[in-house]
């Protein structure tokens, strides 16, 4: 229910309240997604969108450490 | 305890919760809506999507969980008119199509997900749409941490807070519990590697016996949260006491459209009425919301419980722990041992 896809931002198609939107693309699948929470969001940047609207940015250095900490966990098990 | 269902299912889904048993032992919360959503409301729902000129719209976890008889996806195959969409936003979009069709947006949801319908309501007002309505059935997740926390018979050490409702809400407010209940409260993702920095935060608390309150999610939650989103929840809905199923009263624990927006209320505009609250069969959900019994220590599990013929939400739904045991352990096994 609280399930929250990461997104790449492609470009905002709606500035407007409260129609606020943007593409956003999912592993190549792209779709357009609510930015009313995330109005700061520019192309680029990855949001977490949850049931059709973005409810955070993500932090790209904070994504890093996460990935690198995924990437030992593997060497770990080989 | 991990308090939201979607981690319950990443721990059972990553072999986490198996591999740490027996010295942590991981107890899963209440945190999965649709299990909590009070059968009267699906009920209601089911009654409305039966009445001519009316469509029921929500996610499909929602469709799929039994009120006291049946399912809305049941109902549809009986000609209901129930739709699942992806977000409420295009539940408006489906209303501003059928201007001859009332649509009534089923939402479920912890803050994560209130603040997609508030939006819906927003949208709705501005494009002067009267035939788009919320059936609300919102719950807050911290009111029922904290009932968890007071409980007499928990045997909680410390939550693992739900990582998508604290980007949402920011985490601030549980520092309450840390110095009231004296347990650490680690804010947590959802990952593998996101349910292990969790887990080994909340044990180091433990052995330093200093209770914190801890982000281990920090990509994608803030100490204030959303501020954009925390404002539209506020804007739209207020904070009232709400029936939990499965963990009955919750004081502060849901949310209610305000007074201003009550043209949207499907409750109001199709005189909800009170629908008899039956009890369910032998059903132990109650006691695997609130981390009891494991359940796979149900009499009904695997065998009168299925997700194909579920007695109780959290078996149905994709957050249920109940799920979450079916799909990703040798329940029977188990029970053949324990038996």
């Amino acid at each position: 229910m609280c399930l929250a896809v990461p997104g790449k931002l492609i470009e905002w198609t709606e500035t407007a309240e409260p129609f606020a939107a943007a593409i956003v693309e999912f592993d190549g699948v792209r779709r357009e997604v609510s930015m009313m929470c995330v109005p700061q969001a520019t192309a680029g940047d990855y949001v977490l969108v949850h049931a059709g609207i973005a409810i955070s940015i993500i932090d790209s250095a904070e994504a890093e450490k996460t990935l690198q900490l995924l990437a030992e966990l593997d060497e770990g098990q080989q | 305890m991990e308090v939201c269902g979607g981690q319950t299912h990443g721990l059972l889904r990553y072999g986490i919760a198996a591999e740490l048993e027996p010295e942590v032992q991981l107890i899963h919360g209440p945190g999965c809506p649709v299990c909590v959503t009070p059968s009267e409301t699906i009920d209601l729902a089911i009654d409305l999507a039966r009445r001519p000129g009316v469509l029921v719209a929500s996610f499909g976890d929602m469709l799929r969980v039994p009120g006291n008889s049946e399912s809305l996806q049941l109902a549809r195959a009986q000609g209901a008119a129930v739709k699942m969409v992806y977000s409420p936003v295009d539940a408006v979009q489906l209303a501003r199509k059928s201007p001859d069709t009332e649509v009534v947006f089923l939402a479920v949801g912890f803050e994560t997900t209130a603040p997609a319908t508030a939006l819906a309501v927003r949208q709705a007002e501005t494009l002067g749409l009267s035939n788009f309505s919320l059936l609300v059935a919102h719950v807050c997740v911290l009111p029922a941490m904290e009932q968890l926390a007071a409980s007499s018979d928990r045997s909680i050490q410390g939550f693992l807070a739900a990582g998508h409702v604290c980007s949402v809400t920011g985490y601030k407010h549980y520092q309450q519990l840390v110095d009231q209940y004296r347990l650490p409260v680690i804010v947590t993702g959802f990952e593998a590697v996101d349910l292990l920095m969790g887990i080994l935060e909340c044990v180091r608390c433990l052995e330093q016996d200093q209770p914190g309150l801890i982000n281990a999610y920090q990509r994608s939650v803030r100490s204030n949260g959303n501020a954009a989103a925390t404002r539209l929840i506020d804007e739209v809905y207020q904070v009232e006491d709400c029936r939990w199923r499965g963990l009955g009263m919750v004081p502060r624990g849901g949310l209610r459209l305000r007074d201003r927006w009550r043209p949207f209320d499907a409750a109001a505009k199709f005189g909800g009425g009170s629908l008899p609250v039956l009890q369910t069969n032998d059903c132990r959900s109650g006691d695997v919301l609130t981390g009891l019994i494991k359940p796979t220590d149900c009499e009904c599990f695997g065998t009168r419980c299925t997700p194909e013929r579920p007695l109780g939400a959290p078996m149905v739904s994709g957050e249920g722990a109940c799920a979450a045991y079916y799909r990703y352990t040798s329940h029977s096994s188990d029970r053949t041992i324990s038996s």
